[in-house]
C-alpha cells in the first residue's frame, strides 16, 4: 500500500494539488493537518452546540427558581436552587411513573422477544408451505404506521376490558414490535450452521430442544439487540398509553411529562427540572447500550 | 440453511425399511404433515398476537369507515362512501395532506443531506469522533413527549431561550411567536424534527459508509479524483441503498407524525400544524365521530400502502439482493 501510495504521489500532487490544495496528497506536518481539519471541527462544534444547548439549558433552568429564570433566562443559576430537583425526586408520583415505565418496557421486551424468537426460528430453519406468504405478511407490518390502527385498536381494547390495564399497552406494543424483531432474529438464526442442528438431532434433540438449548444461547447478542430496541420503543411510547390509561395509576413517563407541564405551566423552572429527570433514564440506558441500540436500528432499517 | 427437512426425512426412510411402496408414500406424507405442524406451531403465538392486534384493527377500520358511528355498540348506520367524499372536501384534511408533503419535501431537501454531510465528516478518523456521534444521536432516544415539552418551552414567545438568545445578539427581529404563529409553526416544527431525527439518519449513513470498501476510494484518489469527485462518483452510488431506506423511513415517519405535534400545538394555531394522525385523533377521541375518523385511518393506510408498494417496486427493487450488507453492525 505504501508503495502504491508513493508511486502515485507525484501524479496526484500535480493533477489534484493545484485545484484543491487540501487533498490528502499534500505534506503531512501536524500543523497543516490541523489547519486542514479546522473548518471541519468548526462545523462539528457548531452542530454539537445546537444539539447540546437545549439540553444544558433545561438542566441549568432546573437549578433556578421560576422568578430567577424570568430575570436571568440565559446565564448560570445564582444562587443554585436544588429544591426543584429534590422536590420531584422526593415525590412518590415521579417514582411511580418510573416504575410503570420500567415494568411495561420489560414486560413488552420479554413478550415480543420470546414470541418473535419462536417465529424467527421457524422462518429460519424450516422449509414449509406458506412460509414466504407468512413472512411477507409480517414484513408488511413494518410499513404501516401505528396511527393507522390506533382508533380500532382502542375500540378493541375497550371491548376486551383492557383500558387502564398495563396489558392494554404491553400486548399491542409487542404485536407492533413483531415485524422488526422477527426480521432481525431470522437473519441471525440463519447464520448458524446447519451441522450444529444435525449434531443436535443425532444427540436426540427435538426441534424445540435444539431451539432452547443450542440456538438461543448462541443468539445472545442478537437477543440483546432486539431487547434493547423493544425497551427503548416502549419507554418512549406516547400515543398508546395516552389512549389506554385514562387514570393516573398506570401513567408512564411521557404521559406524566405532558400532564406535569399542563399542571405546573406557570412554574417553568420546575417543569424543566421534571423534564431533565425524565430524560435521565433514557440517556443513561443509551450510554450503556449504545452499541446494541445503534446496531439494532441500522440492522432493522437496512433489513426491512 | 433450512436443513430440518432433508435430514429428518432421511432418518425416516432409513429406520423403517419400506415394506410396500404405498405405505412408504403414506409415511412420508405423514412425516411431512408433522413437519409442517411443527414449523407452523412455532408461528402460532406470533400469528395470534399479530392477527388480533395489528391486522384485525386495520380491517375493522376499513369496515367502520362506511358508517356514521359514534363508537358505541356496533356500527349500524351505513352511509356508503360518504365519509370519504366528506374527507376529500374537508379543508383541514386537505391541509394535512399538504403539510405531510411539505415535511417530506423539507426532509429530503434539507434534513437528509445535512445528515449525510455530517456522516461523511464523522466517517474519518479524528479526535472526538465518538463524542460527536453520541451527541448527535442522543435526541433520538428521547421520548417525543419530552422533546415536545422541552421545545415548546424553548420557543415560548418572549421568555423562551430562542427569543432570549436572538435578543442577546441583536436579532430580536428574527424572533417571534414560533409555534403560536400560523406562518412559522411548520418551520419551527421542522427545526425540532431535524434536531430530533437527523442523528438517526446520520447513523444509518455511517453504517452504510463503513461498508464502502476503502480500496475503491483509494483507487479513485490514485486516479486523480478530487474529494468531491470521489464522493460523487464512488461513495454516493455505493451508499444509494442506504439513502433509499432512509428516504422511505422519513416518508413513513411524516405520514404518521403525531406525538410531537400533539404535545406542542395539538395541531394549532387554527389547524396550521395539524397532521392526519392528529385530525384522526380529534374526530375519533374528542368528537366521537368514529366512522369519520376510521375513514381517515383508512386513507392513511392507503397512502402508506401505495407508497410502500410503489417504493418497493420502483426504487428498492435493485437492492433486493446483497445490497443490505450493513447487518454486520448490529448482529454479531
Amino acid at each position: 500500500m505504501t508503495l502504491a501510495e508513493k508511486s502515485a504521489k507525484r501524479p496526484t500532487d500535480k493533477s489534484v494539488g493545484k485545484r484543491s490544495p487540501d487533498t490528502r496528497g499534500g505534506p503531512r506536518s501536524p500543523r497543516s493537518r490541523f489547519l486542514r481539519s479546522l473548518p471541519l471541527h468548526v462545523v462539528l462544534i457548531v452542530v454539537g452546540a445546537v444539539m447540546a444547548v437545549p439540553l444544558l439549558y433545561a438542566v441549568l433552568s432546573g437549578f433556578k427558581s421560576t422568578d430567577q429564570l424570568s430575570r436571568n433566562p440565559v446565564g448560570l443559576p445564582d444562587p443554585w436552587v436544588g429544591s426543584n430537583y429534590s422536590g420531584i425526586l422526593a415525590s412518590t408520583d415521579f417514582w411511580r411513573l418510573v416504575g410503570n415505565s420500567t415494568f411495561i418496557a420489560i414486560a413488552t421486551a420479554l413478550l415480543v422477544v420470546a414470541v418473535s424468537a419462536l417465529a424467527a426460528f421457524s422462518f429460519a430453519r424450516f422449509a414449509f408451505r406458506g412460509r414466504e406468504v407468512l413472512f411477507t405478511l409480517f414484513t408488511m407490518g413494518l410499513m404501516f404506521p401505528f396511527a393507522v390502527a390506533a382508533l380500532p385498536l382502542f375500540l378493541l381494547l375497550r371491548a376486551m376490558g383492557l383500558l387502564d390495564n398495563p396489558l392494554g399497552v404491553i400486548l399491542p406494543q409487542a404485536a407492533f414490535g413483531l415485524p422488526m424483531t422477527i426480521i432481525i432474529l431470522r437473519g441471525f438464526f440463519r447464520q448458524i450452521p446447519g451441522e450444529l442442528e444435525e449434531a443436535a438431532t443425532l444427540d436426540g434433540c427435538g426441534p424445540f430442544g435444539f431451539f432452547w438449548r443450542v440456538l438461543l444461547p448462541m443468539a445472545r447478542p442478537a437477543l440483546g439487540t432486539v431487547s434493547v430496541l423493544a425497551v427503548v420503543t416502549s419507554w418512549n411510547n406516547f400515543f398508546l398509553p395516552l389512549l389506554v390509561f385514562t387514570e393516573s395509576t398506570w401513567w408512564t413517563i411521557p404521559i406524566g411529562v405532558q400532564q406535569f407541564q399542563g399542571q405546573y405551566s406557570a412554574d417553568t423552572a420546575r417543569v424543566f427540572a421534571y423534564l431533565v429527570l425524565a430524560m435521565v433514564p433514557a440517556l443513561a440506558f443509551y450510554s450503556v447500550a449504545e452499541r446494541q441500540l445503534v446496531g439494532g436500528l441500522t440492522a432493522g432499517a437496512t433489513k426491512g | 440453511m433450512t436443513s430440518t427437512f432433508p435430514p429428518v426425512e432421511k432418518t425416516g426412510t432409513r429406520t423403517d425399511p419400506p415394506p410396500s411402496p404405498r405405505s412408504a408414500v403414506r409415511g412420508r406424507r405423514r412425516q411431512r404433515t408433522r413437519n409442517w405442524l411443527t414449523a407452523v406451531g412455532f408461528q402460532v403465538p406470533a400469528l395470534l398476537l399479530f392477527a388480533a392486534l395489528v391486522l384485525l384493527p386495520i380491517l375493522f377500520a376499513g369496515y367502520a369507515a362506511f358508517f356514521r358511528w359514534g363508537g358505541f355498540g356496533m356500527p349500524s348506520d351505513y352511509i356508503g362512501g360518504e365519509n370519504f367524499t366528506r374527507l376529500f372536501k374537508d379543508p383541514v384534511f386537505l391541509g394535512d395532506l399538504w403539510r405531510c408533503f411539505l415535511l417530506v419535501a423539507l426532509s429530503l431537501a434539507l434534513q437528509l443531506p445535512f445528515a449525510l454531510a455530517l456522516a461523511v465528516m464523522l466517517n474519518q478518523r479524528m479526535r472526538g469522533r465518538a463524542v460527536y456521534r453520541m451527541l448527535f444521536f442522543a435526541p433520538y432516544v428521547l421520548s417525543e413527549a419530552i422533546t415536545g415539552v422541552l421545545f415548546a418551552m424553548i420557543f415560548a414567545p418572549g421568555d423562551g431561550l430562542a427569543d432570549q438568545l436572538l435578543g442577546k445578539v441583536g436579532l430580536e427581529g428574527l424572533g417571534g411567536e414560533w409555534f403560536a404563529d400560523p406562518d412559522m409553526v411548520m418551520a419551527t416544527l421542522f427545526l425540532v424534527m431535524t434536531w430530533k431525527y437527523f442523528g438517526f439518519h446520520m447513523m444509518l449513513y455511517l453504517a452504510g459508509l463503513q461498508a464502502v470498501p476503502k480500496e475503491l476510494t483509494e483507487a479513485a484518489l490514485i486516479d486523480g479524483a478530487g474529494p468531491w469527485q470521489r464522493f460523487r462518483n464512488v461513495t454516493l452510488p455505493l451508499l444509494a441503498p442506504t439513502i433509499r431506506i432512509s428516504v422511505f423511513l422519513s416518508v413513513i415517519g411524516a405520514i404518521q407524525l403525531f406525538d410531537l405535534v400533539w404535545v406542542i400545538t395539538q395541531g394549532g394555531p387554527d389547524h396550521h400544524s395539524e397532521t392526519m394522525a392528529v385530525t384522526m385523533f380529534q374526530y375519533g377521541f374528542k368528537r366521537y365521530q368514529v366512522g369519520y375518523a376510521s375513514a381517515i385511518s383508512v386513507v392513511m393506510f392507503g397512502i402508506s400502502l401505495v407508497f410502500a408498494l410503489a417504493y418497493q417496486r420502483f426504487v428498492l427493487r435493485r437492492d433486493l439482493e446483497g445490497a443490505t450488507t450493513t447487518m454486520r453492525g448490529g448482529v454479531k
